[in-house]
């Protein structure tokens, strides 16, 4: 999937990852793409919560080797 | 305005203390309505910290002033961060260390009762988890009844009572919890008990727990004795301490009973709950104080902070013990059964010895409530 930010979330711990991630998303246009690689397992649960609150969608999801990557268009 | 840093065992002490605590619970709102820190005076706000990255003036008017408010997340990191947001507020801001993770592992020893001859029992209430351990103390020795898994817990309060830990017992194999009772019994040189019939696939040594299997505890020989009482798994046995206590594992709680599905066997499990609980537990005194493994909710706790009742007392007021109609008993402990454990299968697998996960692979299969009771 073709992505137009990139963020790089891992090794880092609650609450890191959706700090830079909504940070990077501030930095993008309605229907643009963030891919975010996090490792935190916590992460997996907050970072859809949080999307869902601000009204973001996650278009997909893909765990390998213990990295999650998440694609979320902002709203 | 500075940030403070509370221990879970000052939490405890609240709870223990049934005083007042304001809980500020950033995480989402399904690990919230999963699992909390309860206590009988405590109120909440559930506001997940990524609601807060902007700042926390929205919700302040909902933070009262008259009473202390600490921050809860998983793991500290948020809460911190929300903490922090509070005092630039000038608010106080408190956090837990270690978030709902340390809460779960921490274990307040609280003394039951007095014992034959100068021996005591101390019950270890698990607050976060539900779970329950206990030592027998008499002179010299100790026995320890369900250990969870922080073993320094119980060998350091051994060594502050003077006593060596002798005999080491499971009432059946786990599968909320992690044991500690091997690696006690391995570090201590202890006897390690276990039911054989739940211990068909284990890859350890273990010392058969049998029905009528008896030691004697210390110069005054308090009597740990054992009954096989089997349904939440078909090796569940209980224990009569001092001709006193009856320790119930994960059979009858104070408000609930054990639920037979654990391992995979409610349809067969439920006529050996039903003749335990029905049958062999009415043969004994209703003046023994029911001890059971777990407590499932915050209103099983006694006002000192124990979790014990006299059994003729349960026979009275538990619904699980008062359902006269033995198909409507089926149904009630094998149909719209709560949700299992979380990771409760890889648990058994654990404490069958099969696999040894690391403390903190330990510590993830363990989070949430414990859920082995049907109400």
């Amino acid at each position: 999937m073709k992505s137009t930010l990139q963020l790089d979330a891992k090794g880092l711990s609650c609450p890191m990852p959706i700090v830079k991630t909504k940070k990077a998303i501030d930095t993008l246009a309605s229907g643009e793409i963030l891919e975010v690689q996090v490792t935190d397992k916590g992460a997996l649960a907050d970072i859809p919560a949080w999307a869902k609150a601000g009204g973001h969608i996650i278009l997909d999801k893909a765990e390998d080797a213990g990295v999650i990557t998440f694609f979320i268009q902002k709203a | 305005m500075s940030v403070l840093k509370w221990s879970a065992a000052e939490v405890a002490k609240k709870v223990i203390n049934n005083e007042e605590l304001f809980i500020l619970d950033v995480r989402n709102a399904d690990a919230f309505e999963d699992w909390k820190i309860d206590g009988h005076k405590f109120e909440y706000l559930n506001i997940p910290y990524f609601e807060l990255l902007d700042g926390v003036e929205d919700i302040l008017p909902k933070i009262p002033t008259d009473k202390d408010v600490l921050v809860v997340c998983a793991k500290e990191g948020s809460s911190l961060m929300v903490a922090e947001m509070l005092s630039e507020a000038g608010r106080t801001g408190a956090y837990l260390a270690g978030g709902m993770k340390t809460w779960s592992e921490y274990l307040e020893p609280i003394k039951v009762g007095d014992l034959t001859g100068g021996g005591e029992l101390y019950q270890f209430v698990r607050l976060g988890k539900g779970c329950l351990s206990y030592m027998v103390i008499s002179e010299g020795e100790a026995a320890i009844i369900d250990a969870v898994r922080f073993t320094d817990t119980f060998t350091s309060f051994a060594e502050e009572k003077n006593v060596n830990i002798k005999y080491v017992f499971d009432t059946h194999l786990h599968a909320d919890h992690i044991s500690g009772g091997r690696h006690i019994a391995a570090t201590t040189g202890a006897t390690y008990y276990l039911p054989p019939k739940d211990a068909e696939e284990v890859v350890f040594d273990y010392t058969p727990l049998l029905d009528g299997t008896t030691v004697q505890v210390g110069a005054s020989k308090i009597d740990v004795g054992a009954i096989y009482s089997p349904g939440h798994t078909i090796g569940s046995t209980s224990f009569v301490v001092d001709s006193k206590y009856l320790l119930t594992g994960d059979i009858l709680f104070i408000d609930s009973i054990g639920r037979p599905d654990l391992a995979g066997l409610a349809e067969d499990w439920v006529g050996d709950l039903r003749e335990t609980l029905y049958k062999r537990y009415r043969e004994l005194s209703n003046d023994l104080i029911v001890l059971p493994a777990h407590f499932m909710i915050i209103d099983e706790l006694n006002e000192d902070g124990t979790v014990a009742k006299h059994l003729g007392q349960l026979f009275a007021e538990n619904h699980g013990l008062n359902i006269k109609d033995e198909a409507e008993f089926r149904s009630v402990v094998t149909e719209h059964l709560p949700p299992q454990p979380n990771a409760y299968q890889d648990i058994r697998q654990v404490n069958m010895g099969k696999i040894t996960p690391t403390q903190e692979e330990q510590t993830e299969m363990e989070i949430g409530p414990n859920r082995c009771a049907v109400r």
